[in-house]
């Protein structure tokens, strides 16, 4: 692959990997539900909206949002259920903004549907507030152009892909994914910065958005040739 | 016994550097694991497994039991049973004996490590010896509904930890000590979980005359109440009444396990009547376990409590269709229709019986989407990773940490 633009800043890959924090709070209705979603620290917010992404890395079977599952599978509130899993993630730049959404759509779902909050969930299929406590360190990865990069995509586990593009945006509250972000101001790259940052990461699981990246990257490479 | 680098090829060459990197950052920090047995159950099966990876990854780890005489381990079993909400007769002298021995232990352990990490509740109270070094508890079994009088006696010693851990969300209350969730692994590369040959397979069915020329249902698990290998045998019965199947039920007994012996001889006679249950007390040996799970048509695991479940992992590592109950860490492995059946009572798992042996294409892609979700999220390196995390949380108290 030929060296096609020498950037001014490397790109240095980090990783994040996380450890699961247990809250011992836990809802059994919508009522409690709402309620525990005020009150939590955003970490709990962060961890059941992005928790899937990572653990259904193979073939994901439920919407990447523990709210939206629960719901529709132990309340039987499938309506409700489709509208938390509809949220767009990708559209909050920060986890009040996302909190907030999930919130005001609980609230409005409630006020109109007055029997949904006398449901209850069985024992031991109780709504279990978690947070998500990451560890971040970089990586020997580092990419001095577009073909390193995408050569080093390949390589780089999935906590590094998913620390780049979900947690750099929306927990440490970075106007984009930092894939777009270096491709635009280090390579100058607009094009394809823009290309990456108007996926929406939230349909893919992590293996198929790795093969995204490259093969966006590959293709515009092939094109400029 | 595999080395770090053996896993390579399953968990891939960038998840092992991470491993290394994590190690790196625990440099100079010495672990010291205390359980009550150094053989037979999960606990000491992960550790076995465990330990000499941290090693090898470079983690001055070490594992030390406490000692204790066949009627303390009755007493614990008591515990045991306690906590996952059996009804016992728990006596004061039980509680004192309980304490005289952890006494003796508190007074003649030497608890050494910078992080002391307690393995269930046998040893529990070694934390009465703590000085400037962190503590951890790590609690093995399901307390959804712990005997209230049990809790609240352990309580006494969980509050002096730094941490505390556990398998499954639904064992987390609240406690004004931090929490994880960190479920446990198998290994993959082990005798009981490694590739097999046919003809291993074939002459483990042969030693236990096992016959091969109708579908084998089996529950690999200790003889223990909770693990309700009655409730097998019945379940099995009302299977048989439509189809024909062979059951088999297989385990060991644990050295801190003294309800096993009493438990094999119920189920013996339980199975008396019906000569295609094969109920076989096995010696230690991980290779007929892995033999008898890969000979078998469903796997069941219908424990009444469960911690996790380890036996429902091994087997969808091995890509076969599971029923299992819905209780402790199981329905974190198991997604319903999707990597296997849940069920709730013994019809219940006598119908996802039946509808496995009837059903072969379903159930093997419920086998084969479970072996992933194995594969992603409960093998020995994820678990590793964990617990490195666990050892650096307790000098991190914030929930973004940058190393």
């Amino acid at each position: 692959m030929p060296e096609l633009i020498k950037d001014a800043q490397p790109f240095k890959f980090y990783t994040r990997l996380h450890l699961t924090e247990l809250t011992g709070l836990r809802a059994s209705n919508l009522s409690q539900l709402l309620k525990l979603i005020k009150k939590v620290p955003g970490s709990c917010i962060y961890h059941h909206t992005h928790r899937f992404l990572q653990q259904h890395q193979y073939l994901s079977p439920e919407p990447p949002n523990d709210f939206a599952y629960w719901v529709s599978e132990v309340l039987g509130e499938a309506a409700l259920g489709e509208e938390l899993a509809s949220i767009d993630t990708i559209r909050f730049n920060t986890i009040r903004a996302l909190r907030e959404e999930i919130i005001e759509t609980i609230e409005y779902y409630i006020k109109n549907n007055f029997f949904s909050r006398l449901k209850f969930s069985s024992e031991g299929e109780e709504f279990h507030f978690m947070k998500s406590v990451s560890f971040i360190s970089p990586t020997k990865y580092i990419a001095y152009n577009l073909s390193d990069f995408a050569e080093i995509l390949k390589k780089v586990t999935i906590d590094s892909i998913y620390f780049h593009i979900f947690e750099a945006r929306l927990r440490l509250e970075k106007p984009a994914n930092d894939f777009s972000c270096w491709i635009e101001t280090s390579l100058g790259i607009k094009e394809l910065a823009d290309r990456i940052a108007n996926l929406d990461p939230y349909t893919y699981t992590l293996d198929d958005l790795r093969q995204v990246l490259i093969n966006v990257i590959e293709n515009y490479m092939r094109n400029k040739n | 016994m595999a080395n770090i680098k053996d896993y390579i090829p399953i968990a891939g060459e960038s998840t092992i550097e991470d491993l290394q990197l994590i190690a790196r950052q625990l440099k100079g920090k010495v672990i010291q694991n205390i359980n009550s047995t150094s053989l037979g159950g999960g606990v000491a099966e992960i550790l076995n497994r465990m330990v000499p990876l941290l090693r090898e990854l470079g983690v001055d780890t070490h594992w030390d039991q406490i000692k204790g005489e066949e009627a303390f381990f009755e007493v614990t079993k008591k515990f045991h049973n306690a906590l996952h909400g059996r009804p016992q007769e728990i006596s004061k002298r039980d509680f004192n004996l309980f304490m005289n021995i952890s006494n003796w232990n508190i007074k003649n352990m030497n608890t050494y490590g910078d992080i002391v990490f307690i393995h269930d509740p046998q040893p529990i109270a070694l934390v009465k010896k703590r000085k400037k070094n962190k503590w951890l508890w790590r609690c093995h079994v399901d307390v959804s509904s712990p005997d209230r009088r049990v809790w609240h006696f352990l309580m006494n010693f969980i509050l002096n930890y730094d941490s505390a851990v556990f398998s499954s969300p639904n064992f987390s209350r609240k406690l004004p000590i931090r929490q994880f969730l960190i479920p446990p692994s198998i290994d993959p590369l082990s005798d009981k979980n490694k590739e097999l040959p046919q003809e291993v397979i074939t002459s483990v069915l042969a030693k236990y005359n096992v016959p091969c020329d109708k579908p084998i249902v089996t529950q690999i698990s200790r003889f223990d109440p909770l693990k309700d290998p009655v409730g097998v045998i019945e379940a099995y019965k009302l299977v048989k009444k439509y189809i024909d199947c062979t059951l088999v039920l297989a385990g060991g007994t644990a050295s801190d396990d003294p309800e096993g012996v009493r438990v094999l001889e119920e189920v013996r006679k339980r199975a008396e009547d019906d000569k295609d249950i094969h109920v076989l007390l096995l010696p230690h040996s991980d290779i007929e376990v892995n033999a008898l799970q890969r000979a078998s048509t469903v796997i069941v695991q219908k424990s009444l409590r469960e911690g996790f479940g380890l036996t429902v992992a091994e087997a969808l590592w091995k890509a076969k269709p599971v029923v299992a109950s819905h209780t402790g860490g199981i329905p974190l492995q198991i997604k319903h229709k999707y990597s296997g059946l849940l069920c709730r009572s013994i019809e219940g798992a006598a119908f996802s019986i039946k509808q496995l042996l009837n059903s072969p294409r379903y159930a093997k892609k419920l086998g084969e989407n479970g072996r992933e979700h194995i594969k992603n999220n409960f093998l020995l390196t994820r678990h590793l990773r964990d617990y490195m995390l666990l050892f650096l949380s307790v000098y991190h108290k914030e929930d973004v940490v940058y190393l």
